[in-house]
């Protein structure tokens, strides 16, 4: 099931995570108090230009000295510390989250267009397929950051005290796990660079899709099928740069009944999209919320086989799996509505 | 002192208290195992039985019964009679033994260790009677990525140009059979059929007859090592040009259709002379490297413009993958790949059963080296060899084909009984003979419909079985492995297939 739920003030005006939190946790009927998580954008001014590496630490014995080890190789760590956190009575605390301000050597990227990101981006899948043990890097963007946990929406939020960050877009998931329960890797948002995703739902093509990414030099390493969106996003928006509407065109296209009824244009192009990028087609139900710096995009499967609702208020676009978390968070919500199935629902910066 | 006889492959028995004397059987059998005589009585010679099952499809008191291996051997399970048999018909003759159809040895079929996925509670089965559920699939080469930009005034540009590649309704095509292997009759049944589910057939290495020239935009023309029947009309016709480089029962050797198979019409077909063997050397004369592969393809594309598809059929052997990637490197558009289960006319026997591997294998290394190699999107994997029901499909499909080749069952839809003597060409039912009497008794306007019948059952079981697996887009089930399990496989076939076993 899973409740999920995004904003953004396209003002770029700042919302703690007051708000979210309860919104979350209104949808506890949608999870079963084994994982949630939030997402913020914007939270780390001071550290504005390093990517903010959040890593879970099983012990800082081994686990971290290898992974200080491997990333001072790579760049300069400009500041680290434990992630503050407060104890709550029903959540296991399981790992020691961690958060590095990293800024890569960008000249040891030979061959690359955008080296530093890059970097990261190899240092996260080499830091998460197990080659170093006890180590899982959840979060990897600039002047953002995931937090996440095994337990329900309000233990997790005050656990990593949500409240005292300041962000203008967030994103939150509450979770019930079938596959890997009680994982803190497992919970949502997932991150990679800057983008970060809460996804309710199941990807009927993972393994289409996996094998896709992973021919285009990513590693699936959360044994779960929410990663692969984070990663086709990464590839597709950063590599491939498309934009955003045409990436979730890809993801979840039209039918080819409706693209042979489209004026020669429409229909090239759909074609060529539906052509090249079959293998990045997400089949199975599914609602997203997808977060970058500049914005955020939501959509449905082909079917819209898993709800998915929007509200406007002002400067602030909510996309969310049901209406009343919507207005929880903000009870002077104007303008509700359902997207249709595969219809992109895209909230951008403007500034 | 002579080897006498072996014994009776099978034997033939008319129940004659059942038995009208209607003769039928005997207008029938074109082996001649029934002999009326002239007192009305039948007299059956067994011996020259093949179990085509003409005789007893067409017994209006179903009268006919016939065993098989009604002589026991002393039983023995190295020397198996089949072996016995081998050695004392070669002392005999001095010759290769030929076969016909597929691999007839009892290796065992990893599609039957092979199980499909179907959803339960956390994602819904997809209903196809209420919901699309899209099969139509293109076959050709794709570009690695799109150049797609917003322009000032929003608008979206796409800059990437497509090359052409074949739309089928459904990823089922029938493979190359050539008019002179099989009746003309026989291969405007395949085209209409073609036609009429908007897929293709190939013509085979026999050239195009004109009758065919209607359904020419659903043939595939083949390009093979002897060359017979190609000329720049047939190549401006067909949908799309298939170099065959091997065939998958009988990797690494060429064809041969003897001269009695070789009447005015097929010998025009073919341009070659009436009555002459028809000899495909083994390898294509102007092709020793990946290289001079890669020239003809190119010759080809040249000679028509660049605006058809090129394949490249080669037979599944040990390093199918890297011939593959190889291909792949070429500007070929498709790989079409043989396994060792593929049905021929006549093949030496020790090559059909003995050469090659299973294109389960085949497929599943030949796209994970491909998507290894990052040029996955470079060409279309066709699969062909063995593929008798929709479930064989769908696990080609999910194992990374894009399109299945059926051969043998599409001429299975026409009456074929799978007896294996089609190097004869006295097939009973019409198909793998240019006997004219026998080419009368195959009615295309019947036989195209029981073709299209079987590909629109199976494209509606296809449609089932991803609905139940939550899939409405084939492109989702395509290379989908996670959707399989392994049931009863080894460790290392599972490594080769990467599937993991039942229950994992
Ligand atoms: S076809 Fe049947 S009924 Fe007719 S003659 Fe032969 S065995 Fe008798
Ligand atoms: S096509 Fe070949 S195998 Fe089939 S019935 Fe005719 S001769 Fe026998």
């Amino acid at each position: 099931m899973c409740g999920i739920i995004g904003v953004i003030d396209r003002q770029k005006q700042k919302m703690n995570g007051s708000g979210i939190k309860e919104a979350l946790s209104l949808m506890n009927e949608r999870g079963s108090g084994e994982g949630a998580g939030y997402a913020a954008y914007g939270i780390y001014p001071d550290f504005e230009d390093c990517y903010a590496l959040h890593i879970f630490f099983d012990n800082l014995v081994e686990p971290k000295s290898k992974v200080d080890d491997i990333i001072q190789k790579w760049g300069r760590v400009v500041h680290q510390e434990e992630i503050p956190t407060k104890e709550q009575p029903n959540l296991k605390r399981s790992h020691v989250p961690w958060r590095y301000f990293f800024k890569p050597y960008t000249d040891l990227m030979t061959g690359s267009l955008t080296p530093d990101e890059d970097i990261v981006k190899y240092l996260v899948m080499e830091i998460n397929s197990s080659t170093i043990e006890g180590a899982l890097v959840f979060s990897s963007g600039k002047n953002m950051g995931v937090f996440k946990a095994a337990g329900w929406p309000e233990d997790v939020a005050n656990f990593y005290k949500i409240d005292e960050y300041e962000g203008y877009i967030w994103l939150a998931h509450n979770r019930y796990p079938t596959n890997t329960p009680g994982w803190w890797g497992g919970a949502h948002p997932f991150n990679l660079l800057n983008w970060s995703v809460v996804h309710n739902g199941e990807i009927t093509s993972y393994g289409t899709n996996q094998r896709y990414v992973e021919s285009n030099g990513y590693q699936c390493t959360m044994y779960t099928d929410t990663e692969v969106v984070a990663y086709l996003f990464d590839l597709l928006g950063r590599h491939h740069e498309l934009p955003s509407e045409i990436i979730v065109k890809a993801m979840a296209p039209p039918f080819w009944d409706e693209i042979d009824e489209m004026n020669d244009k429409e229909r090239e192009l759909n074609k060529a999209i539906r052509l090249t990028y079959g293998p990045a087609l997400m089949n199975g139900p599914f609602a997203i919320v997808v977060a970058t710096h500049d914005g955020i995009v939501g959509f449905t499967d082909r079917i819209k086989l898993r709800p998915l609702v929007v509200g406007e208020h002002g400067s602030r676009l909510y996309i969310s799996s049901e209406e009343a978390a919507i207005r929880t968070m903000d009870p002077q919500v104007e303008d509700i509505h359902m997207p249709g199935a595969g219809e992109p629902v895209i909230g951008r910066v403007v500034t | 002192m002579s080897l006498g006889s072996v014994p009776l492959k099978y034997r033939i028995q008319i129940d004659r208290q059942q038995c009208m004397q209607c003769m039928r059987c005997v207008y029938n059998c074109s082996y001649g195992v029934f002999r009326e005589e002239d007192d009305g009585n039948i007299l059956i010679d067994s011996r020259k039985c093949t179990a085509c099952h003409r005789c007893i499809s067409m017994c209006p008191r179903d009268a006919i019964n016939l065993s098989e291996h009604p002589v026991d051997y002393r039983s023995h399970p190295l020397w198996t009679p089949q072996a016995r048999e081998d050695v004392i018909n070669q002392s005999r003759s001095g010759r290769i033994v030929l076969a016909g159809m597929g691999n007839a040895k009892d290796y065992p079929i990893i599609y039957d260790r092979l199980v499909l996925d179907a959803c339960q509670v956390t994602n819904p089965s997809i209903d196809p009677l209420r919901e699309p559920m899209e099969l139509r699939t293109y076959l050709g080469q794709k570009p690695s990525k799109l150049d797609i930009r917003k322009q000032e005034n929003g608008e979206i540009k796409l800059n990437t140009k497509l090359s052409p590649n074949l739309e089928l309704q459904t990823p089922i095509m029938i493979g190359h059979m050539s008019y002179g292997a099989i009746s003309l009759n026989a291969q405007l049944s395949l085209a209409k059929a073609a036609a009429k589910t908007g897929t293709y057939m190939g013509t085979g290495e026999g050239g195009l007859h004109k009758d065919i020239y209607p359904y020419q935009d659903n043939v595939i023309v083949q390009v093979a090592s002897g060359r017979f029947g190609v000329d720049i009309n047939y190549l401006d016709r067909g949908a799309a040009i298939e170099i065959k480089i091997g065939q998958g029962a009988k990797p690494g050797i060429g064809g041969h259709l003897p001269g009695e198979k070789v009447c005015t019409d097929v010998s025009c077909t073919r341009m070659i002379p009436a009555g002459s063997d028809a000899i495909s050397p083994a390898p294509h004369h102007d092709i020793y490297s990946i290289e001079d592969l890669a020239q003809l393809v190119r010759g080809l594309k040249e000679a028509t413009e660049w605006k058809k598809p090129v394949f490249v059929k080669i037979a599944a052997v040990h390093n199918v993958a890297a011939v593959a990637a190889g291909i792949a490197r070429s500007s070929a558009d498709a790989v079409v790949i043989d396994g060792f289960r593929g049905g021929t006319g006549a093949a030496p026997k020790v090559f059909r059963d003995n050469v090659g591997i299973p294109i389960e294998a085949a497929i599943a290394s030949v796209d994970q080296k491909l998507n290894d190699q990052g040029i996955r999107n470079k060409v279309s994997v066709i699969a062909s060899g063995g593929i008798r029901n929709s479930a064989d499909i769908a696990k080609s499909i999910a194992l990374g084909a894009d399109a299945v080749y059926i051969g043998t069952a599409a001429l299975i839809s026409m009456g074929c009984r799978v007896c294996g003597n089609c190097y004869r060409g006295l097939c009973p039912w019409g198909i793998a003979t240019q006997r004219e009497d026998l080419v009368s008794r195959l009615d295309p306007e019947v036989e195209s419909e029981h073709v299209a019948n079987l590909i629109k059952s199976w494209t509606l079981e296809l449609s089932e079985l991803m609905g139940a697996a939550g899939i409405n887009s084939i492109e989702s089930l395509r290379g989908n492995r996670s959707r399989l399990r392994g049931y009863m496989l080894d460790e290392g076939t599972l490594d080769v297939l990467q599937v993991k076993p039942v229950g994992a």
